[in-house]
């Protein structure tokens, strides 16, 4: 332990950080679990419009997975760029 | 943590950008990465395609054979796509949104050819998501004029024209930061996959380049052009009124 530098204890930090911020895929996954279901529940109403039911629940789906992705980029800058360790 | 995980290979996890070869050019050092070779690479298949449907369609028969269906069919696919969504204006934006959507379709799908997608790197994106943004300005000052941008600006209040003015900026940033961190996503967990689990990885990550290659790339494709016909048709028909 006597060789426990400040920069290690960045990093264990960033690892810890980037740990939480990817819990931010929760909320992507509650959405898209709600416009699946509404979709597919569309379909069982109307299996006519299944094509533009199907385009439009997966483009509302791509736009809500944004903020996930947020998440998964400011993870992967703490855990491969390292901006804090430098 | 030398041993690392069960199965774990010797070899660090890599799926970075690589610089090739640098220049100097006014003092600042340029370099040239993966992603120019593979954006290239990209390229020249497009233009190659070009090339061969343009002499083709010049000599275009009444029964057409296999490679003019196939040019008939993604033109007149994506002409659609550009109808169903701009309807009269279609005219003039349907060369962009074609243009970027084959360029963002080849580069999401290079992985499956062992290239590391270029939209896979931020400033491709970033490019893109600008090209985008400055049309949608241009529009917006074309069909509603400086004082139609200014009202819009200060929609309900005039002291709410700084957060109407972030949320004009979150338009580019938002657009290329879901299609560079989607496609960077698919990146990561394959070189995940062939360096950590290279022992076991075999045939069954074919399944993952379906997911993340092709399912992932398509789908981020067409959102980012649904987009971008999205906006500008706004842009326009806000000037409208």
């Amino acid at each position: 332990m006597e060789n426990f530098t400040g920069t290690d204890f960045i990093l264990g930090c960033s690892a810890i950080g980037a740990g939480l911020a990817v819990i931010a895929g929760i909320g992507p996954g509650i959405g898209q679990g709600i416009a699946a279901g509404h979709g597919a529940s569309a379909v069982g109403r109307n299996p006519g419009a299944k094509s533009d039911i199907t385009s439009t629940m997966l483009l509302g789906q791509a736009v809500a997975e944004t903020t996930g992705l947020y998440g998964l980029v400011v993870a992967l800058l703490l855990l491969f760029v390292k901006p804090l360790a430098k | 943590m030398e041993q690392g995980i069960l199965l774990a290979a010797d070899s660090e996890v890599d799926f970075m950008i690589h610089g090739l070869f640098s220049y100097e050019i006014f003092g600042q050092t340029v370099w040239i990465t993966t992603s120019h070779v593979c954006i290239l690479l990209v390229m020249l298949l497009l233009v190659g395609f070009a090339y061969a449907a343009n002499r083709k369609i010049k000599k275009a028969t009444d029964v057409p054979d296999t490679f003019q269906n196939i040019v008939e069919l993604v033109v007149e696919s994506l002409d659609r796509m550009v109808e169903n969504v701009m309807g009269s204006n279609a005219k003039y934006f349907a060369n962009y949104v074609g243009t970027i959507f084959c360029f963002i379709l080849l580069s999401n799908i290079s992985g499956l050819l062992g290239l590391r997608p270029p939209t896979a790197d931020y400033g491709t994106t970033l490019a893109l998501a600008l090209m985008t943004f400055s049309i949608i300005t241009f529009q917006k000052f074309k069909h509603q004029h400086v004082s139609g941008v200014i009202k819009g600006l200060c929609d309900p209040w005039p002291f709410w024209a700084p957060i109407n003015l972030i949320g004009d900026v979150a338009i580019p940033v938002s657009m290329s930061l879901r299609l560079f961190a989607n496609v960077l996503s698919g990146v990561v967990i394959e070189a995940l996959v062939y360096t950590l689990l290279s022992k076991i990885a075999l045939f069954w990550p074919a399944f993952l380049h379906v997911y993340f290659d092709l399912f992932s790339g398509a789908i981020q494709t067409y959102v980012f052009c649904m987009l971008t016909m999205t906006y500008v048709n706004q842009a326009i028909e806000d000037g409208e009124f």
